[in-house]
């Protein structure tokens, strides 16, 4: 496994990157998607944290969502529905070297792929991993996603869904192991920058649910927060969020909230109106599965011919000397 | 047959009779837990020693703790030893140990005994309190009697007492040093094996266990009037005496691979325990992953990021995998993928073997998604077939399937201890810069192949996608681009090909029974084969590793024969059934396949009866083809 410190070196040398280092391709979603917002925030990240595009990987399900590493100038890996978690936790564990990101849906992740999401926060692998929430499927023409809000009129169901929206925040909090779970609506660009920033800073699997608009299957359906920003509620501590004046100004409803307690923060994730915007939880000691397995660790050929060796003798008849 | 019931005085003096066999098969079956399986296990390593050629089958109940002294709970061990090598479980028994009357009644049922086979029945039931369990054991007797087994009652327990408190624990010591004495085995081998078996525990349990030993030969020499002697030639070379599955697990470790994705499934599972113990050791990683669909993906995410992945299942989990499979072969992201073997379909017979998988493996995940499939041929082809396996994924850029199945995983062979070669490793993993102008998927056009661009190496960012792409790996859905990955996707497997070697024939080249086979059943075949041209019959075979793609030159081979069959252990349509014709009999894997790709009219016999296939089953179906042919 590989640990290139001369190449890390030489990058440092190198001139500062600018976004254009991280942008790959023309966006193809519709015009007012949340995903460009998470977009433009991601190439943000990476250009801050002068991230050598090499060293970085994307990796995403299938969805609206998943697109996004096609738009990153980074590796990407576009996987399949639902697995994008467990495609991340692999290569994470084979190249703990590498910095890694995923990408996944309301359907993808808490839905198809729902298994991979409980377990992979129990893993707590450093990953950080974005949860695009538009509370729909968009990709197969809007039908009803584990997040629609009950009686959500969809294509596989025209009379309103039938059950109340599941809280991946609740479930994702309720988890052993859990070490970073955050919440961020797309259309406060400051604050979701400021959590992303959090989430990627984070030793462990950071879970940040986006609350994303879908101006084409859920049109208008955010509005109400977006004309009322008392329906936002900003959870301020020092060891999670701090404002800005502006967003101060603007977002009055706040509530100071320790990201260390556990049980707050199943209280905040249990409000869905207002919506709780911040860092929920925050286990900075929380173990790390690539680390408890020793990810990465140097393998010579001499060690594999000594370990392979020693096992052959447990099973060998060797010639009867005479 | 002679068929006697022994009393202890009775035959302490009568003289031994010393037989010289080429070869016998012998069972040792007890409820499970009372360690039938370690004095088979053991037993078969003192034979090895001895310069026996070994194979053991063990018998596995499918439940953890099935009820006592029940018919279905048979737990043991199936030692077939021979003067020469031997290949496979054989046909039946002819000496079987039984700690009950109930788990023998079982294999007798199932037509596992030779008829007037010696069987040593353990005689401490007849006098037990339960009236109705002593009453069953007496009926079973006379009806084993009747039937013409030679029962040999045996007091183990009541022998054993005399050493230690808890018989049931040590009683397959006792046995063992009865079947040392009466297959002539130096007990110091005995002695020896226990200090092997036993080396983790105290040194008392060593010692205890020694005395039961010594005990049963001591029983043996003084109470039989029998012995056999099945002459040995001790290897001149260092041998390792295995089963499949660790056999498998060595050879993820010897070929390089790190990581090992698996998810709990039966037979595989016991290949991922013995790697976990090991692989460690070397920097390896053995990931049980929250399901079978987790491993896959999570083994391609580590291929795609460094060295080449294993992920290691059985039908089942096989079935879960096959969508992350389509995803690698589509993303050309080399995998190596092993695939024991279960009776299916569904949940089927989880511990029994069948070949069940060939055309789901070979076809199977949507759309066109071409991929390597080689089918193991014994124990040692265990080993050495992970090797190349990933060195094919690696070259190629793609999935490798390696088939074994339930008999292979358990069964034990002695082979030439492996000597480690550094060729047997992956290089490390490229970090080199990328060239400018050089695309992720440079495909060769001559061949379809190209070295495949990883994450740390700097000019090389892109994306890869289960979706259409072009060379660059951008989505393309336009017909040409489409096609351009089909093509090269597919030209690889050509081009693999074009490396492989014509299989040997076993056997005259020419004749007028050909018959092809694949996978665990090599040995069985060959030998059916063997006792065919024995006794004069002009039949060869032809047993095929790589499957797909299928090496060049069968085709040249099958038209040397006046007819070509495949004998597999999947199902084929009975030709007598009433609505069976020619034109709807679903003929067996490997018939289909080679009748498709040859044109030629194979014909095929198979047997799906949860077991690993018998020579004597075999060669009397050659028979009967030769007969039909004859007919004609």
């Amino acid at each position: 496994m590989t640990l290139d410190i001369t190449q890390c070196l030489l990058d440092r040398g190198e001139q500062p990157r600018d976004l254009s280092d991280y942008q790959s391709g023309m966006p193809r979603w519709c015009d007012g998607c949340g995903d460009n917002a998470i977009l433009t925030a991601m190439q943000r990240l990476c250009r801050d944290n002068d991230l050598a595009p090499e060293r970085t990987v994307f990796v995403s399900g299938i969805g609206c969502s998943s697109r996004l590493p096609h738009y990153m100038k980074t590796y990407g890996f576009h996987g399949l529905h639902g697995r994008a978690l467990p495609i991340a936790e692999g290569v994470k564990m084979s190249r703990p070297d590498l910095t890694v990101f995923v990408s996944t849906g309301d359907g993808d992740c808490l839905s198809i792929g729902a298994a991979h999401w409980i377990h992979a926060i129990r893993y707590n692998m450093d990953l950080t991993v974005l949860l695009h929430d538009n509370r729909i499927y968009g990709l197969t023409k809007k039908q009803v996603s584990p997040t629609s809000p009950l009686g959500t009129k969809s294509n596989t169901t025209p009379k309103g869904s039938y059950l109340d929206a599941l809280n991946p925040l609740s479930v994702t909090l309720g988890v052993a192991n859990v070490s970073f779970v955050a919440q961020v609506v797309d259309w406060i660009p400051e604050v979701l920058y400021q959590v992303l920033s959090a989430a990627y800073q984070h030793k462990g699997l950071s879970f940040v649910r986006i609350i994303q608009r879908c101006p084409e299957f859920m049109p208008g359906f955010f509005d109400p927060y977006l004309q009322d920003p008392s329906r936002t509620m900003l959870l301020t501590h020092e060891n999670g969020l701090t404002l800005s004046p502006d967003i101060a100004r603007t977002y009055r409803n706040q509530r100071a909230h320790d990201p260390r307690d556990l049980a707050a923060a199943r209280d905040v994730a249990s409000l869905e109106d207002p919506i709780p915007v911040g860092i929920l939880y925050h286990d900075p000691d929380a173990a790390r599965y690539e680390e408890l397995r020793h990810a990465g660790a140097l393998r010579t050929a001499d060690q594999v011919r000594r370990g392979l060796d020693a096992e052959l003798d447990k099973f060998t008849i060797w010639p009867e000397r005479g | 047959m002679s068929t006697e019931t022994i009393r202890e005085a009775d035959a302490a003096t009568a003289a031994k009779r010393v037989t010289r066999l080429e070869e016998h098969i012998v069972e040792i079956i007890s409820d499970s837990g009372e360690g039938a399986q370690r004095c088979g296990q053991s037993f078969a390593a003192i034979a090895a020693k001895s310069g026996n050629g070994i194979w053991t089958v063990e018998i596995i109940p499918a439940e953890i703790q099935p009820p006592a002294r029940s018919i279905a709970g048979a737990s043991g061990n199936r030692i077939r030893l021979g003067s020469k090598r031997i290949t496979n479980g054989g046909d039946e028994v002819d000496l079987a140990v039984a700690f009950n009357e109930q788990v023998l009644i079982g294999r007798v049922r199932a037509g596992e005994l030779k008829p007037g086979a010696t069987i040593l029945l353990e005689r401490m039931w007849r006098d037990d309190r339960d009236p109705r369990i002593a009453k069953s054991y007496v009926e079973a007797v006379d009806e084993l009697v009747a039937a013409g087994y030679r029962v040999l009652e045996i007091p183990m327990e009541k022998e054993c007492r005399k050493l230690v408190v808890d018989p049931r624990r040590g009683k397959n010591m006792f046995v063992l040093g009865m079947l040392c004495s009466i297959y002539s085995f130096d007990l110091e081998r005995g002695r020896e094996q226990i200090a092997i078996t036993f080396g983790k525990k105290d040194r008392k349990v060593i010692e205890s266990n020694v005395k039961l030993l010594e005990a049963g030969w001591a029983w043996a020499e003084e109470n039989l009037d029998f012995k056999y002697d099945i002459p040995g030639i001790p290897a001149g070379e260092a041998q390792v005496v295995m089963n499949g599955n660790t056999a498998l697990a060595l050879g993820v470790l010897a070929s390089g691979m790190e990581i090992c994705a698996m998810y709990p499934i039966t037979p595989a599972t016991s290949a991922s325990h013995y790697l976990s113990e090991i692989f460690e050791r070397v920097g390896g990683i053995v990931h049980q992953a929250e399901d079978e669909i987790a491993a896959a993906n999570f083994a391609i995410g580590a291929s795609y990021a460094g060295k080449c992945a294993v992920t290691i299942t059985s039908g089942p989990g096989y079935s879960l995998k096959q969508e992350a499979l389509g995803l690698a072969v589509m993303a050309e992201i080399p995998l190596v993928v092993v695939n024991v073997q279960r009776g299916g379909p569904s949940t089927g017979q989880p511990t029994k073997p069948e070949q069940g998988d060939l055309l789901s493996v070979i076809f199977g995940s949507h759309g066109d998604a071409p991929k390597v499939v080689l089918a193991v041929d014994g124990i040692e082809d265990c080993f050495y077939a992970m090797i190349t396996a990933r060195k094919i994924a690696e070259t190629f850029n793609t999935v490798v399937v390696v088939l074994s199945d339930a008999s292979l995983a358990t069964a034990q062979q002695p082979f030439a201890r492996p000597t480690f070669s550094e060729e047997w490793l992956v290089p490390p993993v490229d970090q080199s810069e990328i060239a400018s102008g050089r695309s992720p998927y440079d495909w060769d056009p001559l061949t379809g192949l190209f070295r495949r661009f990883i994450p740390g190496q700097p000019g090389g960012m892109h994306t890869v996608t289960g979706l259409a792409h072009d060379r660059a790996s951008h989505v393309a859905y336009d017909h040409k681009s489409n096609e351009e990955g089909l093509r090269n996707r597919s030209m690889k497997i050509a081009a693999l090909q074009r490396t492989l070697r014509t299989p040997e024939v076993h056997g005259d080249p020419d004749g007028d029974l050909l018959v092809i086979g694949w996978g665990s059943t090599r040995g069985a075949i060959e030998e059916a084969v063997d006792r065919l041209r024995a006794d004069g019959q002009r039949v060869s075979s032809l047993h095929v590793r790589f499957i797909q793609p299928m090496p060049s030159g069968i085709g040249d081979i099958m038209k040397r024969f006046r007819r070509v069959m495949t004998v597999e252990s999947n199902w084929s349509d009975r030709v007598g059934d009433a609505v069976v014709d020619d034109e709807n009999r679903r003929y067996a894997a490997l018939a289909m396949l080679l009748r498709a790709r040859y044109l030629v009219d194979v014909d095929c016999w198979t047997e799906v009866s949860g077991r690993p296939l018998k020579p004597a089953r075999i060669a009397e179906a050659l028979r009967a083809q030769l007969a039909k042919e004859v007919a004609r």
